[in-house]
């Protein structure tokens, strides 16, 4: 290790044991670990130094490199005859005559204990993209703040991207403490704010250090410079960190299929990378999205067969039984399997020139799946400097928001904060194959057919079979006022007559039992139209023809219940009033109070009404009465 | 049963990974083979990836009729043992035209050789994923090579068009005509290339380690005389010990002079060394930022 005083000609001196017992130094090295750390901060922090330096500490600078840094630094360092270690991590010809840097750098140093690959994303206009490419793979994050400077906007930035992308781990590089004096006490005032906004975003280990990147204070050996410190060394910390794959063996066993290796008839081995947990031959497991079991045969590795495997190991697996299994399944414990299913919240970092189209059909990526997925309008955008939420219609470049998406099928999947290997996405445009988003999955909407629960004996067939009818869904949807609630009365009792058995879900009476919780903001009217759509499918399920009254002023939202529901079941019936003629009546006096300014958000006022564009059956109730627009449906549903 | 995996474990399982996913994705994919001993770590590791199924890609050699006799030996061997086609392809044009780094330097003999060539017989067989064996650590603007390089029609590396590469998760997605340069092993450093070699016992050319070999000095370099078609022009080759870190065509490869007979033996030197491993690399002399310009013409 080096001396203590580290001064910039200093670095580590090569092991002892190289010269004397290279067999045993070789032998040592076989267990070195590997971290990947991302740095966050700017050329102005240092950070471009710091790397260097580190590079330069662990002896990964070579004379050739040495003499020509040695010479660039005289001509266009910024240290005056001393060696600039930004120049190290320059990349590009093409940055480097424009004087900036676009993208994403891997650099690769090792102690005797660790080997380390950093991440490094400069560049201010395209941060957030890179911060997160370099994030999505890293263990840890060395935020760089120039103690001169203090916690500032962008620091709150990097932190925010580091939490979202899931790193734990959070070490706090006080740099250019030798322009302050080395000073504690603006030491300790940076870290207490800065603890109190990592806190508020949930990252609770934080380590922080005063270092020179410049001066190497505290970066390979503690520093004489500052006595009041304690803490670990910023390489030292490194080499202590938890490696997310080694936490991740503790968690459920998957296994997502990449490749069916078949090189002849009595071999089917299932190739691919351990996401997470660990298996032994013999363990029961379950395949998904099928969800039949069986249990491991063998496990191959390194050319042969091996009793056990864990998280992060490439390994084919052979299965106990002749089970379907393809590419894009996962082969998971038996007692504990992911979920599965085609509606998600996700939050979504847009990384793409041309904006998120709402509704277009992206390829998304997950894990080894490859399925159509389409995008619904963001809920919010997510402003990165002050986490504020903001109401977006799309998310342009570097954007990043929250949105439901569904996929063409379901998949199957984890929560990004339980698996970045099944949480984590990407969205790919159809036609120029450019990656064009990355996404978190944050939770299901809607679990789809318990696909690896016990299947029922007594179906959806067998309940319908039972009451003589087909189950279906009219939707009615409109303004207020302009009778979908009277209408859908009329239905039920028709249909009733007629030795039907059904049920009718209102509005306002959801709203005062299973809803009363939600209020009329654009998330809880999409979140009501979701509870509705959930339990009108029970009801289907149960054989029932379910007549609704909503406005559902939304066309997503609509979509997303006919997505829910089998082909042919929903069926869409606009109650089509103008917005005078319903404001006219004002049947609850609710128009007259949305004028007032008593009521917000009221459709066809203040919040927009999508009219269906191609509603299965269309009620123009200048035209039709309540009785006639009733006989309608009651026809086309039974006729 | 959890235990912690080293970090030749885990940059194995990453190559593999990478492997596989190509594999299943990609319509045609070639695994170019170089010979040297990031080629053999590269095909050490697809025999591991599909094993006990030989690796479902043919090799192939872009072959400049200038590399080591030793290497064309281990060439056959190697491909034989893996169970594996192997693919040579000379660029005609070049052999019709005689080019060689003698009369026509280093520049024209690798730019018409490997750079035209490499193009000619992607286009040929219509290859849409190449596997290679670079390092990010090798260059500088190498440290920014995604692991899918896209190329577009024409073999172009724009550095625009490269895709985003986020967790394990790779789109390797092309139209006709466009392409991908993989490289399984971009995370490895050349401490970890000789490390992994030592631990698998994977067999390199003998190049590598020091022997007694007849060299002249030529262009500031220490060039083994492999063939009769070195022009001695009156010098006489001194026998000298000495080893290659890196090998390529044997007029253009520097040797170094060393008494590293084993492997441990190399990495002691190499973590002893002060010089970099490219500077035994003619072609890196040429100018300042070469790699990058020979990337962007479609050298690997």
């Amino acid at each position: 290790m080096a001396a203590p005083d580290s001064g910039p000609d200093s670095g580590f001196a090569p092991d002892p044991l190289i010269a004397t017992d290279i067999a045993a130094y070789l032998e040592r090295q076989q267990a070195k670990k590997l971290l990947r750390v991302i740095t966050c901060g700017s050329v102005d922090d240092g950070k471009s130094t710091l790397i260097g330096r580190l590079l330069y500490d662990s002896k990964q600078i070579f004379d050739d490199q040495l003499s020509a840094l040695e010479a660039d630094s005289k001509k266009v360092g910024t240290q005056g005859q001393a060696i600039d270690f930004a120049l190290l991590v320059d990349g590009l010809a093409a940055e480097r005559e424009q004087g900036i840097t676009i993208d994403v750098a891997y650099r690769f140093f090792a102690t005797d204990r660790a080997k380390f690959i950093i991440a490094d994303c400069p560049g201010h206009e395209q941060y957030t993209r890179n911060m997160i490419t370099g994030a999505s793979t890293a263990d840890a994050a060395i935020v760089l703040i120039d103690a001169r400077k203090g916690v500032l906007t962008q620091t709150r930035r990097h932190s925010y991207l580091a939490r979202l992308i899931g790193i734990r781990h959070i070490v706090l590089a006080v740099n250019k403490m030798d322009l302050i004096g080395f000073d504690k006490a603006a030491f300790d005032a940076i870290v207490a704010e800065y603890r109190a906004f990592a806190a508020e975003i949930g990252l609770t280990d934080v380590t922080a250090v005063p270092i020179s990147g410049l001066g190497g204070d505290n970066i390979t050996t503690l520093s004489a410079n500052t006595p009041w410190y304690a803490g670990p060394t910023l390489l030292g910390w490194l080499e202590d960190v938890e490696i997310i794959s080694d936490a991740d063996q503790s968690r459920p066993f998957r296994l997502p299929v990449q490749w069916v290796n078949r090189p002849h008839l009595d071999f089917r081995g299932f190739a691919g990378t351990i996401s997470s947990g660990v298996v032994g031959v013999g363990d029961k497991i379950r395949v998904l999205p099928s969800g039949r079991t069986s249990s491991i045969a063998r496990i191959i590795a390194n050319g042969g067969d091996q009793p056990s495997a864990v998280a992060g190991e490439a390994v084919t697996v052979t299965l106990a039984d002749e089970i379907d299994c393809s590419r894009g399944n996962v082969i998971a414990a038996a007692g504990d399997p992911p979920q599965v299913a085609d509606q998600f919240e996700a939050t979504i970092v847009w990384m793409a020139d041309e904006p998120l189209l709402p509704g277009r059909s992206y390829l998304l990526k997950l894990g080894t799946q490859t399925i159509a997925a389409t995008v619904q309008p963001p809920k919010y955008q997510i402003n990165v400097n002050t986490l504020d939420q903001l109401a977006a219609k799309t998310l342009e470049l570097n954007a990043i928001g929250v949105a439901e998406l569904t996929t063409a099928a379901p998949i199957v999947f984890e929560p990004y904060e339980d698996s970045r290997d099944l949480g984590g996405f990407i969205l790919i445009d159809r036609v120029t194959n450019a990656t064009v988003a990355a996404g978190m999955i944050n939770f299901a909407l809607r679990r789809s057919q318990n696909i690896h629960l016990q299947a029922v004996d007594v179906g959806r067939e067998a309940h319908a079979r039972l009451k003589h009818q087909k189950p279906a869904v009219l939707w009615l949807t409109g303004l207020s006022g302009a009778g979908k609630s009277t209408i859908a009365n009329l239905v039920e009792k028709q249909l009733h007559r007629m030795n039907r058995h059904t049920f009718l879900l209102d509005g306002d009476n959801v709203r005062h039992g299973l809803n009363k919780d939600l209020g009329f903001t654009d998330t809880d009217r999409i979140e009501n139209i979701r509870r509705v759509g959930e339990v009108a499918r029970l009801m289907t399920d149960a054989g029932l023809i379910v007549i609704t009254a909503f406005i559902s002023p939304f066309r997503a939202e609509r979509a997303m219940v006919r997505a829910m529901m089998a082909p042919g079941e929903f069926v869409e019936i606009h109650v089509d009033t103008p917005l005078a003629e319903a404001e006219a009546r004002d049947v609850k006096g609710l128009y007259a109070k949305a004028r007032a300014g008593q009521l917000q958000n009221f459709t066809g006022i203040d919040s927009p009404y999508e009219a269906p564009e191609a509603p299965e059956i269309h009620i123009d109730t200048t035209r039709l009465s309540a009785e006639e627009a009733a006989l309608l449906i009651v026809d086309r549903l039974i006729g | 049963m959890n235990r912690r995996l080293s970090h030749l474990e885990r940059l194995e399982a990453e190559a593999i990974h990478i492997l596989r996913e190509t594999v299943a994705e990609a319509a045609r994919p070639v695994m170019l083979y170089s010979i040297g001993k990031d080629s053999a770590v590269m095909l050490h590791l697809a025999r591991k990836a599909f094993y006990p199924a030989p690796p479902p890609f043919p090799l192939m050699h872009i072959d400049t009729t200038w590399k080591f006799r030793a290497m064309y030996a281990l060439r056959e061997k190697a491909a034989r043992d893996a169970g594996m086609d192997l693919l040579v392809w000379q660029n005609p044009d070049a052999r019709a035209e005689g080019i060689n780094p003698f009369d026509h330097g280093s520049a024209v003999h690798t730019d018409a050789w490997k750079t035209v060539g490499l193009k000619q017989a992607l286009d040929h067989y219509g290859f849409d994923a190449a596997f290679g064996g670079a390092r990010r650590d090798e260059e500088k603007s190498r440290a920014k090579e995604r692991v899918f390089s896209f190329r577009a029609a024409g073999h172009r590396w724009d550095p625009k068009a490269q895709r985003p590469e986020l967790w394990r998760l790779y789109n390797t997605r092309t139209s006709p005509g466009e392409s991908m340069r993989v490289f399984p092993i971009s995370n490895w450093t050349e401490l970890d290339i000789w490390q992994y070699i030592h631990q698998e016992n994977i067999e390199i050319v003998d190049l590598y380690l020091a022997a007694p070999r007849p060299v002249v000095e030529h262009g500031g370099m220490l060039i083994m005389v492999d063939d009769d078609r070195f022009p001695l022009n009156g010098r006489v080759p001194e026998m000298k010990s000495v080893r290659f870190r890196t090998l390529g065509c044997y007029p253009l490869s520097g040797a170094v002079e060393s008494s590293a007979t084993t492997l441990p033996q190399v990495i002691q030197e190499m973590l002893l060394t002060t010089t970099s491993e490219r500077q035994g690399r003619a072609i890196d002399h040429d100018q300042a930022a070469s790699m990058e310009k020979k990337k962007q013409e479609g050298y690997f």
